[in-house]
C-alpha cells in the first residue's frame, strides 16, 4: 500500500526554524457512546513514542473512542496467533490493534499492524510499512490511526494531517505548522508584524497568508516544504483574506484599490486581479466551494456583516445567511454542502455556527464568549477555531455534531487563526 | 464648501480630545497652544478649530513636538462599528490639515484600528474604513492626498489591552503617525 512517509520526514529534515513548545491538548467534551479498543504495545518497541501509546492518545483524543488502559490487559499478543479473544472480552475490548516492529541494522525499522472484531475474531485490516526512519515514528502511527480509524467508523481519519496557526508573545509573531496532535511545532514565519488568515493550498504545499511590509499590507504565497515565499498581492489599501482556488491556479482575495473592500481573483500565474464583487459595503473573507464553482465572502451590505456568494467566475451575488445580525469568515466543508462561520450571538458574544447550505438550517457548535476563525477538518468531521477567553487566545476543535470538544494551548503565547491542511500533501 | 467652523462640543468626559471651535476665535496657531490640553475635558472654549479654517497659517517649526499643541492629538475615536469622525474631533483633524498644509514636505499614515470582537478580517476592512474616514476629511480639510497614506491592524494592534468597553472604546481609533514633518 502507498504510504505518505515520504514527503512527511522530507518536510521534518527540511523544516527551517527551531521548535517550539508543543499545544497541550485537552479534552474537555466526548463523546456520549464511545468505542472500546485495546491497542497493544507492539513486539521490540518502545520509548515515549512508543507507537501504541501514540496510536491510543490519537483514537482517545478523537472523543469517539476509550482506550483500555495497559495495565488491565490479561494478555500482550503481538501476533495473530497469540490472541485470545475471551482476554479481550473480558475487558469489555469491542476492537483489538496489534503490532510488531523489526530493527534493521541502519537504524530504520519496519513495522506491521492488525485490528481485529474481538467480538467476531475477524481481522478487519493490517499493513506492513518498511525502511521507516526513527525520526517519522511518529507519523506512522498517525497513519496507523488513521487507518484504525477509517476500518471501525468508515470515515478517513485526519490523526496524520497537520494544522497551521498563528502565535503571539508580546509583539512576536510567528506562523506555525505542527501535527494535528499538536506535536512538532515548525515555524515557517517569524515576523514582528501580525500574520493573518493563513490557509493551505488544496495540495498542502503552500500556505497564504497576509501581513505587513513597510506600513502597507501584503499577501504572501509560501512553500512549505523550503520556506520560499513570493509576494502576490500589494496593491495600495487591503491586501487580505487570501483563499487559494481548489485547482491551485488562483487565489481570492479582498482589495479596495478601486476604493472599497471588494473581492478579487488573481491568476497565480500572473495578469492583474479580477475584480469579483462591486459595492461600497466591506465585501471580504473569500472561501472557495470545494467544487471551485462559487467564491462565499462576508459582506455588511445589508447593515451588518452576513455571507454572500458569487460565481467564481462572476455573477449575481446572492445572500446566503439569515440568522442574526452577525455571520461572517465562511468555511466550506469539504464536501461543500456546510458552511461554518462566526455567529454573533446576540448579547451572547461570538460563536461557531454551521449552515446546512440545502435545508439552510443554522446549528450553533460552541459557546463564545469571542469565537472565530474556524476551518473545516478534511474529513468534514471537526472544526478548529480560535477561543478567546479574557486575554486568552488558544485552538479549539468540535465535532460537527457539537458533541466532542478540544482545546489546544500553548502556555505564554497567544494562539490564533487554524487552518486544517487538507489530506493529501507532497512534492 | 463645506462650513469650516463647528459647534462647539462641551460635555467630553471620555476622550482625551476636547477641540471646540469658538466662531469667534482667531486663527493664530499660538492661542491654541495656550488652551488646548490634553485631557482639558470639558474646559469649553479652547482653539483648536482656529487651525482648520485657515488661510494658510502657517505652524512654528517643532509644533509636533509641542505637547500643548493640538498636534500632540493623534488619535480619533469611533463608536462600535461606526467609521464617521465625530463632531468631537473635527477641529483635531483641522488641526493636523492645517500642517500638512503648511508643511507641503509632510506625510502621515493613518493606522486604522478595531476593537477585538467579530472577524479579523472584517475588523482589518473595519479599520480601513475609519482612516479612510480620516483621510477624506484631511483631504477635504486641505491637505494633499499625496501626503497621506493608510493601512488598518484591524484588532490586530490594540491600544488597551483589557476585555470589556473601558478598552474596546480606546481600541477603536485612528492613530495619526508622521512619517515625515
Amino acid at each position: 500500500m502507498r504510504v505518505d512517509l515520504r514527503w512527511l520526514s522530507l518536510l521534518l529534515l527540511v523544516l527551517a526554524g527551531a521548535a517550539r513548545a508543543d499545544l497541550r491538548i485537552e479534552i474537555t467534551q466526548g463523546a456520549a457512546q464511545t468505542i472500546p479498543i485495546a491497542v497493544i504495545p507492539y513486539a521490540n518497541d518502545g520509548g515515549p513514542d512508543a507507537l501504541h501509546a501514540v496510536i491510543g492518545a490519537d483514537l482517545a483524543r478523537s472523543g469517539q473512542f476509550r482506550v483500555i488502559p495497559d495495565d488491565q490487559m490479561l494478555s500482550r499478543p503481538s501476533e495473530a496467533s497469540q490472541v485470545d479473544f475471551r482476554d479481550w472480552k473480558l475487558v469489555m475490548a469491542q476492537y483489538l490493534a496489534i503490532g510488531r516492529l523489526y530493527p534493521s541494522a541502519d537504524g530504520s525499522f519496519s513495522a506491521e499492524f492488525e485490528l481485529f472484531n474481538v467480538a467476531s475474531g475477524e481481522r478487519m485490516t493490517g499493513a506492513r510499512f518498511n525502511g521507516v526512519a526513527p525520526a517519522s515514528k511518529r507519523r506512522l502511527a498517525h497513519h496507523i490511526a488513521d487507518l484504525i480509524y477509517e476500518a471501525i467508523t468508515g470515515v478517513r481519519g485526519v490523526f496524520g494531517t497537520q494544522i497551521s496557526y498563528v502565535t503571539q508573545v508580546g509583539s512576536s509573531y510567528e506562523l506555525q505548522v505542527a501535527d494535528a496532535d499538536g506535536h512538532s511545532p515548525t515555524t515557517v514565519l517569524r515576523s514582528q508584524e501580525p500574520i493573518l488568515s493563513p490557509t493551505w493550498s488544496a495540495d498542502g504545499r503552500f500556505l497564504a497568508y497576509a501581513t505587513y511590509a513597510n506600513r502597507r499590507a501584503v499577501v504572501f504565497r509560501q512553500s512549505v516544504a523550503t520556506g520560499a515565499r513570493q509576494q502576490v498581492s500589494a496593491f495600495p489599501g487591503l491586501n487580505g483574506a487570501p483563499a487559494l482556488s481548489p485547482d491551485g491556479s488562483r487565489m481570492a482575495l479582498v482589495l479596495s484599490k478601486d476604493g472599497s473592500p471588494d473581492i478579487y481573483v488573481m491568476d497565480l500565474a500572473g495578469g492583474p486581479p479580477r475584480r469579483l464583487t462591486r459595492h461600497y459595503a466591506i465585501d471580504t473573507e473569500p472561501a472557495w466551494s470545494p467544487d471551485g464553482r462559487y467564491i462565499y465572502f462576508t459582506s455588511d451590505r445589508s447593515g451588518g456583516p452576513q455571507i454572500y456568494r458569487v460565481p467564481a467566475s462572476g455573477g449575481a451575488e446572492e445572500r446566503v445567511t439569515f440568522d442574526g445580525n452577525y455571520n461572517a469568515r465562511p468555511a466550506l466543508s469539504p464536501d461543500g454542502r456546510q458552511l461554518a462561520v462566526v455567529h454573533g450571538a446576540g448579547g451572547r458574544g461570538y460563536r461557531i455556527a454551521v449552515l446546512d447550505l440545502a435545508s439552510r438550517r443554522l446549528s450553533v457548535l460552541t459557546d463564545g464568549p469571542l469565537d472565530e476563525s474556524p476551518s473545516f477538518a478534511p474529513n468534514g468531521q471537526a472544526i478548529i477555531y480560535t477561543a478567546k477567553t479574557g486575554g486568552a487566545e488558544a485552538l479549539a476543535t468540535v465535532s460537527i455534531d457539537g458533541a466532542v470538544r478540544q482545546r489546544l494551548g500553548i502556555s505564554q503565547a497567544k494562539v490564533r487563526e487554524p487552518a486544517w491542511s487538507p489530506f493529501s500533501a507532497g512534492p | 464648501m463645506k462650513k469650516l467652523l463647528f459647534v462647539c462640543v462641551i460635555a467630553l468626559t471620555t476622550v482625551a480630545v476636547a477641540g471646540c471651535g469658538k466662531k469667534s476665535t482667531t486663527r493664530a496657531g499660538g492661542e491654541a497652544s495656550a488652551s488646548t490640553q490634553a485631557g482639558s475635558a470639558g474646559s469649553g472654549a479652547q482653539g483648536g478649530g482656529a487651525f482648520g479654517a485657515g488661510s494658510g497659517t502657517g505652524f512654528a517649526a517643532g509644533s509636533l513636538d509641542d505637547p500643548n499643541s493640538p498636534l500632540s492629538q493623534r488619535r480619533v475615536y469611533f463608536g462600535l462599528d461606526r467609521y464617521d469622525v465625530g463632531e468631537e474631533y473635527r477641529s483635531l483633524v483641522e488641526a493636523h490639515a492645517g500642517y500638512l498644509r503648511s508643511s507641503p514636505s509632510a506625510a502621515v499614515t493613518l493606522e486604522g484600528h478595531t476593537d477585538e470582537r467579530g472577524s479579523r478580517e472584517y475588523n482589518i476592512a473595519l479599520g480601513e474604513r475609519r482612516s479612510n474616514a480620516v483621510r477624506d476629511l484631511l483631504i477635504a480639510l486641505g491637505a494633499s492626498a499625496t501626503q497621506i497614506t493608510t493601512v488598518s491592524y484591524g484588532e490586530e494592534k490594540p491600544a488597551a489591552d483589557c476585555h470589556d468597553e473601558s478598552c474596546w472604546s480606546q481600541n477603536r481609533r485612528v492613530e495619526i503617525v508622521y512619517t515625515a514633518r
